[in-house]
């Protein structure tokens, strides 16, 4: 079924009773030519890319719960492309491209807004460093624009300027950035992917990898074994766990990191207010709540909830910037298991097993890069060779010295 | 959460600073492999449940500490000195 506006107003009009299921149910097959396993927006996507872009259509996606019911379902929905190291620029530029197309493509209102993202500044080298990391992104083809604190007052005269501790001394703000809903994110690549034939099999949790002489032969699941030659795992948040079916240990550290959302509010905040110093960031949904978040809580885990302490110190941290936000009231947070990797970027590589692919590692901005972690995934399975954007995302990258550090703190882990 | 230093009892989590798994205090020996220092650097078992790492107790003693705990359900099982540790070096 094809969604369309004028759809909306027939089915309005014949009580809603012609709508169909937006995806199938199928049980799987014994064998297919691929499988993805992780049923969340990056495997998802990866399942519509090779379908698309490769014509492989015999694949399947396993999902051990429900479709988009792990950290798709569960950020602060944020897209961007405002990285300033290659390896980050190249990619996060050719995902924002293909945002810009995602609905019309996969016939799917993801709501995606392009609002505008601000990064805060609040000293002359932080300035420098802003301008320095605009033109990187002007000379990677995207816009960026350096703002004065006049200007950004007139945006948004609601922040503390003044404040002793971080003054504001201006922003640099892409235009094109913004945010999109998530979840419909994961529901549009899986509706688009079933109708190109891939097989959605949620309830499947995959047990065991099965490899033979250093090939991979499928893999055992709790809803039996099924055979395939290649294997992709697009399992952020529980990466290290699947890659130790494979006798793999991973260069990852499992964080949790925090979000929070405000009961529903008037249009206040018209674009995303990323403030470094104080490890906060903000938007409003277009229900109308406050969403924001802060840093991860700086320790191992897998409790998808966080703990006290950064729940304050992101309270704090926002009402350092915003003091309106006190009479605001939480409605509710929430924790995501993050991939924490040494450098801070991602992993979209082969592994050292022939036909087993991992796309892994996307600590706390894996939303955004959504469509284009789908589209070179599919590329690295289905022709072996990595993406021309996401060459340098190699999992290898900490033992040869090739790290991408955008963040400039240190390629170690529990520095990111 | 809150973690229970040998020295200075039941303090509060924000006293500690997290320095990662326990693994890191086994470094390779002069004459090991890059891999062996691959391995110690980067590549983590990153278990869910039951882990050992290392803290700090920054704002209070001073003492490192590896902490015994739940990944999953962030239960403390346990704290210990790390030059008191189960098959520390003496």
């Amino acid at each position: 079924m094809r969604y369309s506006g004028w759809k909306v107003i027939t089915e309005g009009l014949r009580g809603n009773l012609g709508w169909t299921r937006a995806w199938r149910d199928p049980a799987p097959k014994a064998e297919y030519d691929a499988i993805i396993i992780g049923g969340g927006g990056h495997g998802l996507a990866t399942a519509y890319y090779l379908a698309k872009n490769h014509g492989l259509t015999n694949i399947a996606v396993l999902e051990k719960g429900y479709l988009g019911g792990g950290n798709v379902g569960r950020n602060t929905t944020i897209v961007r492309a405002n990285y300033f190291l290659p390896g980050n620029s190249e990619f996060y530029s050719h995902s924002l491209k293909l945002w810009e197309g995602l609905e019309p493509e996969l016939n799917y209102n993801v709501m995606h807004s392009q609002r505008g993202h601000i990064i805060l500044f609040h000293s002359d080298g932080q300035r420098d460093a802003a301008a320095r990391r605009g033109n990187a992104i002007v000379n990677q083809g995207d816009d960026a624009e350096l703002l004065s604190v006049p200007q950004l007052k007139e945006m948004m005269p609601y922040l503390d300027y003044a404040q002793t501790r971080f003054p504001i001394y201006g922003g640099l703000i892409q235009k094109r950035a913004g945010t999109a809903r998530h979840d419909a994110v994961a529901w549009g690549f899986a509706r688009a992917a079933d109708q190109r034939g891939v097989d959605l099999i949620q309830n499947c949790e995959v047990t065991g990898i099965d490899i033979v002489d250093g090939k991979v032969t499928g893999v055992q699941t709790t809803r039996g074994p099924i055979r395939a030659k290649k294997v992709g795992m697009a399992v952020a948040g529980r990466s290290s766990q699947v890659a130790a079916m494979a006798g793999m240990r991973l260069p990852i550290e499992s964080h949790v990191l925090q979000a929070f959302v405000t009961e529903g509010l008037k249009p206040v905040i018209d674009n995303v207010i990323s403030y470094g110093m104080g490890h906060f960031y903000i938007s409003q949904s277009d229900k109308g709540g406050l969403v924001f978040g802060g840093d991860i809580d700086m320790y191992a885990s897998y409790a998808a909830r966080g703990n006290l302490p950064m729940v304050e110190h992101v309270m704090e941290a926002g009402m350092t910037l915003m003091p309106m936000l006190a009479r605001a009231k939480v409605l509710r947070s929430w924790g995501g298991i993050m991939d924490m990797t040494p450098d801070g970027s991602p992993i979209i590589d082969k592994t050292h097993i022939e036909g087993l692919f991992v796309d892994a590692g996307w600590n706390y901005g894996g939303f955004k890069a959504t469509p284009a972690s789908g589209w070179c995934m599919a590329h690295l399975m289905a022709t072996g060779q990595s993406h021309d954007t996401a060459r340098r995302f190699r999992l290898d990258r900490f033992r040869t010295g090739h790290v991408i550090d955008e963040e400039g703190t240190g390629s170690q882990h529990n520095l990111h | 959460m809150r973690l229970t230093c040998p020295l200075c009892g039941d303090r509060d989590r924000r006293e500690f600073y997290y320095a990662g798994t326990e693994d890191t205090l086994s470094r390779p020996g002069p004459e090991a492999a890059p891999e062996a220092w691959d391995d110690m650097l980067y590549l983590r078992t990153n278990p869910a449940g039951v882990t050992r790492d290392l803290w700090y107790h920054e704002a209070g003693c001073g003492l490192w500490l590896v902490v015994t705990r739940n990944t999953v359900t962030h239960e403390v099982l346990a704290t210990e000195g790390v030059a008191d540790r189960k098959g520390a070096p003496k």
